[in-house]
């Protein structure tokens, strides 16, 4: 079996000083308010807790296409994100909004399963009306070498999902080296995803913006190859707005504009939408505002 | 109405907090007038054992940061020393000390905490060094912290003999737990005071009050602890301290040092609490001449 | 409130937010850092046995900010008895400032280093507006160094019986020192601490472009109570800093600045008794081996030429890239080169600042001509570049060749050239053949290539996978005609001592 996967080297300290630079960026007044505006647009709302329920769904639902009601003119998020068995009630509470529907799978978050539960893993989400599956890979394989068993194993889901999109999470925390993050980045990109996503938000860390930018750069040497957009989401540890904004100008000054959608960019965040909230009533109202004006659902 | 004072409680200082012995126990201090001026809290092997966990917890974050950074934090403790100056004379007279010889002391306590500031990006400098192997090997040595060390601080000087053990020790990058002089212990409190306010980390430096006699042994043959420092004249304690420190091959030494000469403020005293590294990587010798390192 | 017609005006309903996503980031809006806490003075004076006094030609000179063209100040035009008169109290300071305890000295030095450190924003806004240099440069770069190179010296003061083997080292008397304009905080402190420390004293002479920063530093040197002429710093021209080296009263010059000029100081002092260092200029290689970490590699290309526009010593202006690579290594550096902004320096955003006078944008255009008629690609990115002012954009010059004047002279702009190579021997023997020896860049994955690279050129600091770090405890100086001497670490208290 051929063992060997060749990508580029990272130099990590290098990729560090980077990010560095791009937080000196100052984004004020209007690129800050339209940055926000973006971000919360980009969100995949999210829960997938062992103590979900039906009734959590449908009030995060809610809260997807209703943000605010007394700010004017927000956008919705993008999508939500849930488990499975979670996936009819979320597509019964969204009815008649654009808000998208994504669904974890896979044995999510392990992975360490049978390619035959994954498979059905992944039927159920669909059949149950899932837009968008998050899957991920094994990182046991990968840590073992076996990248021909990665790779494979994400074409196999690719095809279960046909038309829906499909996000390949990397859980860049377990993968311990950023040149194992573009390794895993490539083979991911290489197998057939169509977005490359950080973490499950299980374990820390989760996104970091230096992991970010391995990935984004990965992004980008595709598309200089082979002029193919993939798409990309950093998901856990990215909770205020200031946060976002510099991942935004990250995604902007690596990938440009094409990427600056929700199409092709996603937070996979809980609780940041609540904080640009709280930015954006500051803007509003002219005073730093609190917690106790905006709902958490 | 007179204003009554507030006196001050001494507790120990373990992990950036300021706990009581768990032991409960206390033993008196009085001045020359053998009147009572405080109670002392008598350490246990426990607050020992406790104390240790805590360097050992600080000890990778204060090896890993930059020398430059000790440097600015040891400055600062000097800051910190120099403002509250009075306050150390006075309790150095409290314990018997002469005002002229008290106002000496915390001059000189204050300026060794400058010089060793100095030390601390500088060391490495001096004592490491890149060797000329006749291999085709770039070759280099360094020097490196060697963890958490015990120490039993001199008796004789209350601020001077502590300031004189802790600054080398962590300038060095090392953490530390030292027991204060027992006769004149409340300038060690009133200094981890200082350090409290010095963006010193917690744990980085423990100060505990008690009787070597009862700690000594604890203090040398603990098992997490990597070197082992002694400043008294009791020759029984020194001896068994060097026999138990064998127990896991600790370092141990012994600073039985006048500390208000000039010639016991060195980096050798840095050093001592040092490992050096060697490292080895090849050079490629592709090209006209050799290897050159 | 007008601010939620704002929200509402900026989305349209139906749509998604494509339409308002090219003016999110495109042009950041204006950030620029706050100038209003400052103390700018309209007239400044020599600062002489530690008061503030009068020139003696009684001639003040205009000093502008370089990225409107605008006067910023008056500064006192120093001649050469105003010369005579500041090391004649640098000499008598220098009797007891030699015998003070060295415990003492240092905390001089630290005092310095403290206010520095203190009023580190005002110092960052005073460099930009001086000097044209962006203002997260001065802020996160210029300044903290400056404070920590004071640092780093005042900690040697008591301790120079270490640094010197079997030596018992005295102070040699007074320095005579002479700093350029493009980092005139930085190169005053670097070369200040150093003297200091090992017991001299200093008249010192900043750049007539850049003196503003130097006499805040007169300021807070003599709130620090550091002694009467101890540091003496006279602003003027060539001919003030011509008067320095050739006052038979100096012991020691340090110079930092053009290697025309170096060479004219070396001859100058010929047949006398005074000692020199000096630090000049550069045209550094920084090399790409195809096993590189390519977009970090690419981003250090970017430091390397532009930081600080590329004025810069130590820039590393003459681009190799191992042939294999250079295609891919090219398209990302213009791709990268599309996100720099070029613009007001006192914008928190600005990568590139303002060029630091109309004689240096000369200089630079200049060249820029010569290389297109070399017949050199040339390409630089679109970019907006303000009206006013000196202001360049980054520009490559592709495919050119050794023999190419740009890539044989030195620039000190945002211009780098590209060359390519085959093997490790060509580029060690291209890399070395130029006069010149300061520092070089090396990008390999491969430790073993890296060492191989550091033994064999023949430049004073090689930057293997990094550019343009400097650090107080770092020897920083050149081969060749680079200079000799070097600055920082412990081999930078050689020059200042005698044994």
């Amino acid at each position: 079996m051929n063992k060997s996967w060749i990508s580029p080297t990272v130099d990590q300290v290098g990729v560090e000083e980077r990010v560095a630079r791009f937080n000196t960026r100052s984004v004020k007044k209007e690129s800050k308010m339209q940055g926000m505006l973006l971000a919360l647009n980009m969100i995949d709302l999210t829960t997938l807790e062992g103590k979900d329920t039906a009734g959590k769904v449908k009030q995060m639902c809610y809260k997807a296409m209703h943000l605010a009601d007394d700010i004017e003119g927000l956008p919705t998020v993008a999508a939500v994100c849930v488990y499975p068995n979670h996936v009819k009630t979320a597509k019964k509470a969204l009815q008649g909004s654009n808000v998208k529907i994504a669904s974890v799978a896979t044995a999510f978050p392990s992975g360490n399963s049978s390619r035959k539960i994954k498979l059905e893993d992944v039927k159920i989400a669909l059949t149950n009306g899932a837009d968008e599956v998050d899957m991920v890979i094994s990182r046991g394989e990968f840590l073992a070498g076996n990248y021909n068993f990665v790779y494979d194993e994400i074409a196999a889901i690719k095809e279960a999902c046909g038309n829906a999109r499909l996000k390949v999470i990397l859980e860049t925390g377990e993968l311990s080296t950023l040149d194992n993050v573009r390794k895993a980045s490539d083979i991911a990109i290489y197998a057939g995803a169509d977005f490359i996503k950080t973490s499950t938000g299980k374990i820390q860390p989760a996104a970091t913006m230096p992991v970010t930018l391995v990935m984004l750069q990965a992004i980008k040497d595709y598309y200089d190859e082979t002029g193919i957009m993939i798409g990309m989401k950093p998901a856990g540890g990215i909770s205020t707005s200031k946060q976002a904004l510099q991942y935004l100008v990250m995604l902007y000054e690596t990938l440009g504009e094409k990427w600056m959608t929700n199409e092709w960019f996603r937070f996979g965040a809980s609780s940041l939408a609540n904080d640009i909230l709280l930015q954006l009533g500051k803007e509003k109202y002219g005073v730093y505002y609190s917690g106790d004006y905006i709902s958490k659902d | 109405m007179q204003h009554l004072d507030i006196l001050k409680t001494y507790k120990l200082y373990i992990g950036g907090s300021f706990p009581r012995t768990e032991s409960g126990r206390f033993y008196k201090l009085e001045n020359n007038k053998k009147e009572v001026i405080a109670n002392i809290c008598l350490s246990s092997r426990k607050d020992f054992r406790n104390a240790v966990v805590a360097a050992r917890k600080a000890f990778e974050s204060w090896s890993g940061r930059a020398a430059f950074n000790r440097g600015q934090i040891l400055y600062r403790i000097a800051e910190m020393l120099e403002g509250r100056k009075m306050q150390f004379v006075e309790e150095l007279i409290m314990q018997g000390v002469s005002k002229a010889n008290a106002e000496k002391e915390v001059r000189q306590a204050i300026d060794r905490c400058v010089y060793y500031s100095g030390w601390c990006d500088k060391y490495q400098q001096l004592f490491g060094s890149v060797n000329p192997v006749a291999s085709s090997h770039f070759n280099f040595s360094l020097p490196e912290p060697t963890g958490v060390v015990s120490v039993i601080a001199d008796e004789n000087f209350s601020l001077l003999g502590l300031v004189s053990v802790v600054m080398p020790i962590i300038a060095g990058g090392n953490t530390c737990i030292i027991l204060a002089s027992e006769t004149k212990p409340l300038c060690s409190i009133t200094f981890a005071e200082v350090l409290a306010t010095s963006d010193l980390p917690a744990g980085v430096v423990n100060i505990l009050t008690g009787k070597s006699k009862e700690l000594h042994t604890h203090f040398a043959s603990h098992m997490d602890v990597n070197a082992v420092v002694y400043c008294r004249e009791n020759g029984e304690e020194a001896k068994a301290i060097a026999e138990l420190s064998s127990l896991n091959v600790k370092r141990s030494f012994f600073w039985q040092k006048i500390w208000t000469k000039a010639e016991n403020e060195n980096p050798y005293l840095i050093m001592d609490l040092q490992e050096i590294k060697t490292t080895w990587h090849p050079i490629e010798n592709i090209g006209v001449s050799g290897a050159k390192y | 409130m007008a601010t939620s017609k704002n929200i509402k005006a900026v989305q349209k309903k139906s749509a998604p937010f494509v339409s308002s996503v090219k003016s999110v980031f495109q042009n950041y809006v204006p950030a620029p850092e706050s100038s209003d806490h400052i103390q700018l003075k309209p007239q400044y004076n020599l600062f002489i046995n530690g008061k503030f006094v009068k020139p003696l030609s009684k001639i003040y000179y205009d000093t502008i900010n370089p990225a409107t063209g605008n006067k910023i100040a008056s500064v006192a035009k120093g001649n050469d008895k105003d010369i005579d008169a500041a090391v004649k109290a640098a000499s008598k300071a220098f009797q007891s400032w030699s015998k003070t305890d060295p415990k003492e000295r240092a905390k001089y030095i630290y005092r310095i280093a403290r206010m520095i450190q203190e009023r580190a924003r005002e110092f960052a806004v005073f460099e930009t507006m001086n000097g044209g240099k962006s203002i997260r440069e001065s802020r996160d770069i210029d300044v903290p160094l400056a404070a920590n190179h004071f640092f780093y010296y005042a900690g040697w003061a008591d301790k120079l019986e270490y640094a010197f083997p079997n030596r018992t080292p005295q102070p040699i008397g007074v320095a005579g020192q002479i700093i350029p304009w493009n980092f005139p905080l930085l190169m005053a402190a670097w070369k200040l601490a150093p003297a200091l420390a090992t017991g001299n004293t200093v008249v010192l002479k900043p750049a007539e472009s850049t003196p503003l920063t130097a006499l805040k530093l007169a300021e807070i040197i003599q709130e620090s109570g550091l002694p009467d002429g101890v540091v003496n710093i006279v602003t003027g021209f060539g001919d003030c800093g011509a008067a320095l080296v050739n006052h038979p009263k100096v012991n020691k010059i340090a110079f930092t600045g053009s290697t025309p000029v170096g060479k004219l100081i070396q001859k100058s002092i010929a047949g006398t008794s005074k000692k020199a260092t000096l630090e000049l200029g550069g045209k550094a290689a920084n090399i790409i081996f195809d096993d590189a970490p390519i977009d970090q590699a690419v981003e250090g290309i970017v430091n390397g030429i532009f930081f600080n526009q590329g004025h810069v010593c130590c820039a590393g202006s003459r681009l190799f890239i191992q042939e294999n690579v250079a295609e891919k290594v090219i398209k990302k550096l213009k791709d990268r080169m599309k996100t720099l902004i070029v613009g007001d320096p006192m914008d928190k955003n600005t990568d590139i600042g303002a060029i630091n006078s109309q004689a240096q944008l000369n200089k630079i255009n200049h060249y820029i001509k010569l290389g297109q008629k070399e017949g050199a690609e040339i390409f630089q990115p679109e970019c907006s570049i303000p009206s006013h002012g000196f202001f360049c954009k980054p520009t490559l010059f592709i495919g050119t060749s050794q023999s190419h004047r740009i890539v044989q002279e030195e620039i000190f702009g945002p211009v780098l050239t590209i060359q390519t190579f085959r093997t490790i021997e060509e580029v060690i023997e291209k890399a070395n053949n130029i006069p010149y020896g300061l520092s070089a860049g090396v990008w390999t994955d491969k430790g073993s290539k890296i060492f191989n690279l550091t033994t064999k050129l023949k430049v004073g600091v090689v930057w293997a996978n990094t550019y343009n770090k400097f650090d107080p405890t770092s020897p920083f100086g050149g081969y060749k005609e680079s200079g000799f001497g070097r600055e920082g670490g412990v081999h930078g208290l050689f020059p200042y001592v005698k044994f």
